[in-house]
């Protein structure tokens, strides 16, 4: 599904390598998760996956089901079926979620050539999946993420992943800000998604989401570089050990 | 204070081409007290201070500058689906063909032509006075040369809370028209109106709108000014208003070479409530300056002044407003916001912000931006599959949204707002 090959990227504005060779296949039906010190290129290679600017790719590749994501504007990435769900979700006032996701819906689907969802037809299915992340009709109707807390900020990104059905989904810190009931929603709303066809990567500092998220395959990442790679039992020692352990013995 | 040779001969030279309209003992007192008002400040010209960012001479010189006609047939006029009271002028000039009769219960319509031939009328209170309190401490001479040659207008009287708005259209059917319009508003306490105002008017438009909000009264205004490319409009607003009174206007500007809207609001009752709002939209050969001067003169008074602007290809918006809070005037809250979205480097935004106090227990805050689309949203949005070009027209929409979620009723806010993308939209082919 997603493969990186020796993905080197600098930061644009600054000289400064950021990646030093990644290397990530995540096959279709899985769930990985990444974990490592704050600093080590986590959030970047989400950043560089979804097509964000400011940084540089001075070598290696990444594709998405073979296709090469690293020359594709971020909404043509979005229509190959690349998610990201953001760390910090973004506000827009004046814009109203329901407008938001209807638009996003229906530029994916024009852009794959299929047909635009009628706004009946959108309803429906919006107040359906709105319904198991418990967003109420007020959230829908009010602008993006404008007054939501933190629980509610994830929980809509998770509701614009049910409805723009990704195959290849990263989910960047989504734990960060919420409390065990929120974490538990949102984890839920992730496991109603898996299947064959879909992969995750789960970019996290705690085991804890993957309590509820169970990965099959964990990598430590540390300096730009993906340093260990186990089953689930790593993040474990992550979380009784911490990080010190795992890179004294890679270094 | 004498007035300069320059000033003098081109009011000399205005005047000259106009003919005072006649009428009863009231509008002829009134227009010819303008008319001595006028002859002392003269017209406005490049070296006003006021008029610093605004070159005013194509709406000074004598004969109005050609306009080329503008065809609308991509998009219904602004209203259209409203149940409203629709009123035409065409060039300036009523339509009675056009309009609907003037019979609506709670409110009396009457027109300025006719009710300036009798020799009282309650207008006379009215007529001229809000304008003329309105020049000090800034002359704005152009509303004067309105109130003594206006040739028509209308003089609505709120008696009561009619049952849908009153909607005055212009339009525009001569290159060369050069209208004159005063409208005069008054509200009974308690009373309750919205005044819709739509198209272009004339190749050139001078309109004056005296607004008095009795105690405990609420009106509503929304305007559109069109997306005639080069009609030029100089409106005035003029309000008072009493106690526990609501004042609401909301201008959306598309086009047009140049178009100047001041409003002047009086805010002598405790209690009341003021909101002015535009959002405007200039693509290219586009002036479009909005002049605002909010006084408070009394106990516990709102004001709000929202305006944004989104420019492109050189086209330049300008704001200047103030609030004045008056001593005494304890508990005031105003808030003014100006900013300007540049969709390039060619376009510019000229502001002047000003705020003068003279109470110890206020609360006023301002700010003036101007700047580019926020690319962290446009990231996000274009990460959810959404084009840079649509991405680009939601971000402009939700710039604006400020000023048009000043319009309470939310039928109108989305006439508005279609409107808005309608015209983002013919941009994007």
């Amino acid at each position: 599904m997603l493969e990186i090959k020796n993905l080197h990227v600098d930061l644009e504005e600054e000289d400064k390598t950021i990646l030093k060779g990644v290397n990530l296949t995540v096959e279709a039906g899985t769930v990985h998760a990444i974990m490592g010190p704050n600093g080590s290129g986590k959030s970047t290679m989400s950043y560089v996956l979804s097509g964000r600017d400011g940084y540089k790719v001075t070598n290696g590749s990444a594709t998405l089901d073979g296709v090469d994501l690293l020359g594709m504007e971020p909404e043509e990435r979005a229509a190959a079926g690349l998610f990201l769900a953001f760390q910090y979700p973004v506000e827009i006032p004046g814009v109203g979620n329901m407008t938001f996701l209807r638009t996003a819906v229906n530029a994916q689907r024009k852009a794959r050539g299929q047909e635009e969802m009628s706004a009946a037809e959108f309803l429906k299915v919006v107040r359906d999946k709105a319904k198991t992340l418990q967003i109420d009709a007020d959230m829908l109707k009010r602008p993006v993420n404008v007054g939501f807390s933190g629980g509610e900020k994830k929980r809509n990104e998770i509701l614009q992943m049910a409805m723009l059905e990704p195959k290849m989904c990263i989910l960047d810190e989504t734990d960060s800000g919420l409390d065990v009931d929120a974490m538990k929603l949102v984890a839920d709303g992730v496991n109603a998604l898996r299947d064959a066809g879909r992969a995750f990567l789960v970019i996290t500092h705690y085991q804890r989401l993957l309590d509820h998220i169970k990965p099959d395959v964990v990598h430590i990442m540390s300096d730009g570089r993906i340093v260990k790679t186990g089953g689930p039992e790593l993040a474990l020692e992550v979380e009784q050990n911490g990080y010190a352990d795992i890179l004294a013995e890679v270094a | 204070m004498a007035v300069p040779q320059p000033k003098q001969t081109a009011l000399e030279a205005r005047l000259q081409a106009m003919t005072l309209p006649q009428g009863g003992l009231w509008a002829t007192a009134a227009r010819e007290a303008a008319l001595s008002r006028l002859q002392a400040m003269g017209l406005p010209d490049r070296r006003d201070e006021y008029w610093k960012f605004t070159r005013p001479d194509t709406l000074v010189q004598v004969e109005a500058p050609h306009a080329a006609l503008f065809l609308n047939d991509d998009e219904p006029d602004s209203f259209a689906d409203v149940d409203r009271l629709k009123l035409v002028f065409v060039d300036g000039v009523f339509d009675a063909e056009a309009s609907d009769d003037l019979t609506l219960a709670g409110v009396r319509i009457e027109r300025l032509a006719t009710a300036a031939k009798s020799d009282i009328h309650w207008a006379r209170d009215l007529y001229g006075v809000l304008e003329e309190r309105g020049q000090s401490p800034v002359a704005r001479p152009l509303a004067t040369l309105n109130t003594a040659y206006a040739t028509d207008g209308l003089l609505i009287h709120v008696t009561g809370r009619p049952s849908k708005p009153i909607n005055l259209v212009y339009v525009h059917k001569s290159e060369v028209s050069d209208a004159i319009l005063h409208h005069v508003i008054k509200l009974d306490p308690e009373a309750e109106v919205t005044i819709l105002e739509n198209g272009p008017a004339a190749a050139r438009f001078n309109k004056v709108m005296e607004v008095e909000v009795a105690d405990g009264a609420r009106f509503h205004h929304i305007r559109t000014q069109g997306r005639d490319h080069e009609r030029r409009a100089a409106t005035h607003i003029f309000a008072r208003l009493g106690a526990g009174s609501l004042f609401k206007s909301f201008t959306m500007t598309a086009n047009g070479v140049m178009t100047r809207n001041e409003c002047v609001i009086d805010l002598v009752g405790d209690d009341a409530v003021a909101h002015v709002a535009g959002a405007a939209m200039g693509d290219g050969d586009f002036h479009q300056d909005d002049t605002v001067f909010v006084t408070h003169d009394a106990l516990r008074c709102e004001s709000r002044q929202v305006f944004k602007k989104v420019l492109r290809n050189g086209a330049t918006g300008v704001f200047q407003g103030k609030i004045l809070v008056k001593p005494g005037a304890q508990k005031t809250d105003g808030y003014q916001i100006s900013q300007a979205f540049l969709l390039d480097e060619d376009s510019q935004f000229l502001a002047k912000p000003e705020l003068e106090i003279y109470a110890d227990d206020v609360a006023c805050s301002h700010g003036s931006t101007s700047g580019a689309i926020d690319e962290d949203a446009l990231y996000y949005l274009r990460a959810r599959g959404i084009p840079r070009t649509i991405a680009t027209d939601l971000l402009t929409l939700s710039f604006l949204a400020e000023a048009v979620e000043e319009i309470e009723d939310e039928g109108l806010r989305e006439d508005i707002n279609s409107q808005l993308a309608a015209w983002l939209e013919r941009r994007r082919r």
